[in-house]
């Protein structure tokens, strides 16, 4: 873990020092980014180090929804479901990568490459429909484009 | 006359959200005259004087809101409220994407007028791209003397921290925002106090959206009066418009207030999909109530037009859906929206809006009872006006306004289990 604590010394300067408690997100997302998902026993190790209390950390964990408790594909695919990415099909994007990969919305293909999830409004309305792909926005796709995305992830 | 531009005044190209392209529009002159001369109650005087609201959604006038802040607290703190989740609501990004240094200077005047050290921007944890050229920006700032100590030789000296959200809609709602930024889960807090008297690790704590402080250095730079002239009377300034939904041409428009409704869905936005009649608009983010077509002829973009119409402006995101579209459907995303970003701590909110759910659910699925819709309208009555926050109140007013404007539909869905419009949502 003596790396993690290079980055999370590193990441703490950039706070004030009175703000440890401000700190949990940050190194649960650095540690995320580390490790591709969290255990209970990360959220401890972080709870140590800002001297905060473990529950404060676990909750937090347990609680926002791009904190992943379980393993994750190499690429997650987050498609929006919301009111703008619905009236422009969204519904049958979906569908459509659920046969491609052969799973359902929250599963994670056999060979570990994808992980499927369905989310609410991605902030890209005026371009519907969209899916993030691990970080990237993939915006006013159509099933063509889709099919083109997932052929180009390794 | 042409219309003024608070945002769209430059064309966009590969660096113009840059530094160098920000400045040769005239950009951190403002902050150099501020800090060449102004006193920090100039800046809120100038402020007050402009009549600028709030972007966020609620609209409280934005000088007034700082004018609450005890200046002489030893710490005041800015937080930017970039959280952006309202379905419909789209506008932060491109602010983010394009002009990150604009905002970042009407945080530093911002915190040149509240005397902050340590100001925040709270972003949401999905952007990536906004988030990549806010990072740059502030890079760029900072090794221009713009952010950090002593800024441009003056005694001033302000950090702005960027915050990321990890995935959750509440977030958006101030005093969320502020319990996430202290590193827990999200539960909003009681009001009163409100933030600017006890916010941020108990301090006096400024929030404000993107759009918001954004508007800052045009302010400062060609004076309150002159953004006061701009739009409406009440409602004064433009402001970003996002249309979205069944529209030929969706995408971010800025317009002064009191613009018609019907114009920009037919004019700018290139009228509806398929050459379809117009069904339904909702106009300022998925929580508004909804309108029925006949309802916005007379309908401006501003605050009071659209009241009259028995709705809200909120964040200026216009959805507009076609004929043909099944609103039992639709509600159905929203009130499943709502169940999820519930955070759990109201009783009234969190049970209220997984019935809402379950109910609306069971009617799309053609297994509605008789009674539903009555049942339906008995969970917001005990919902609204009993949570700490206001998304009790934001997952109730889509249910209680799609019933009374379609009632129809959900009554033909119960009594046959059956979509009227084959359950379409895509047209």
């Amino acid at each position: 873990m003596n790396c993690m604590i290079e980055k999370f010394d590193r990441l703490r300067r950039t706070y004030p020092p009175q703000m440890s408690s401000s700190l949990v997100l940050p190194l649960l997302q650095l540690m995320q980014e580390e490790k591709g998902h969290l255990s209970e026993g990360d959220a401890l190790f972080i709870a140590e180090y800002l001297g905060v209390p473990a529950m404060q950390v676990k909750e937090a964990l347990s609680w926002y929804s791009m904190l992943y408790r379980a393993p994750v594909g190499k690429h997650v695919v987050k498609v929006c479901r919301n009111i703008a990415c619905s009236l422009s099909g969204a519904e049958r994007l979906l569908g459509h990568l659920e046969k491609k990969l052969g799973i359902k919305a929250g599963q994670t293909t056999a060979d570990g490459r994808f992980t499927l999830l369905e989310v609410e409004c991605l902030a890209s309305c005026g371009t519907a429909p969209v899916m993030q792909v691990g970080d990237t926005y993939h915006e006013r796709l159509t099933l063509a484009e889709v099919d083109r995305i997932l052929q180009e992830l390794s | 006359m042409s219309e003024p531009r608070i945002f769209f005044n430059f064309p966009v190209t590969a660096d113009s959200h840059t530094l160098a392209a920000y400045r040769a529009r005239g950009g951190y002159r403002a902050l150099e005259k501020a800090l060449g001369g102004l006193q920090p109650a100039d800046i809120e005087a100038e402020v007050k004087a402009s009549g600028l609201r709030g972007r966020g959604g609620a609209g409280f006038p934005t000088g007034m809101k700082w004018s609450f802040v005890d200046k002489q607290s030893p710490t005041v703190y800015l937080c930017c409220n970039a959280d952006e989740g309202e379905p419909g609501t789209f506008k932060d990004r491109w602010i983010f994407e394009h002009a990150s240094h604009q905002l970042i200077e009407g945080m530093l005047l911002a915190a040149y007028a509240l005397r902050v050290r340590h100001a925040f921007i709270y972003i949401r944890g999905e952007f990536d791209l906004p988030l990549r050229r806010l990072r740059e920006a502030l890079e760029e700032a900072r090794a221009a003397g713009l952010v950090g100590e002593k800024i441009l030789g003056s005694d001033f000296s302000c950090d702005i921290i960027v915050h990321r959200g990890a995935g959750a809609y509440v977030c958006g709602e101030e005093s969320s925002l502020l319990t996430s930024l202290e590193g827990f889960k999200a539960y909003p807090r009681n009001k009163p106090p409100f933030p600017a008297v006890k916010g941020l690790y108990q301090a006096p704590t400024v929030i404000n959206n993107v759009e918001t402080l954004a508007t800052v250095p045009w302010i400062v730079a060609h004076g309150g009066a002159a953004y006061a002239a701009i739009g409406t009377e009440k409602n004064s300034g433009t402001r970003l418009f996002g249309i979205s939904g069944h529209v030929n041409k969706p995408g971010l428009y800025e317009r002064a207030t009191g613009y018609p409704l019907s114009r920009m869905i037919f004019g700018d936005a290139g009228g509806i999909r398929g050459g379809k009649a117009l069904k339904a608009v909702i106009p300022g983010g998925s929580s508004t109530p909804i309108l029925r077509t006949e309802e916005i002829d007379a309908v401006t973009l501003d605050a009071e037009s659209v009241q009259q119409a028995g709705s809200m402006l909120g964040s200026g995101g216009i959805i507009v859906i076609a004929e043909g579209t099944c609103m039992v459907r639709l509600l159905q995303v929203l009130t499943r929206f709502y169940r999820h970003e519930s955070c759990g701590q109201c009783t009234p909110c969190r049970e209220g809006s997984a019935l809402m759910d379950k109910i609306i659910a069971r009617i799309a699925a053609g297994r509605g009872h008789q009674g539903d819709l009555e049942r339906l309208e008995q969970a917001t009555k005990g919902i609204m006006g009993n949570t700490v926050c206001a998304l009790g109140d934001a997952a109730s007013m889509p249910v209680v306004s799609f019933l009374k404007k379609f009632r129809d539909e959900f009554a033909y869905f119960v009594d046959t289990g059956r979509s009227m419009f084959g359950g379409r949502l895509e047209v």
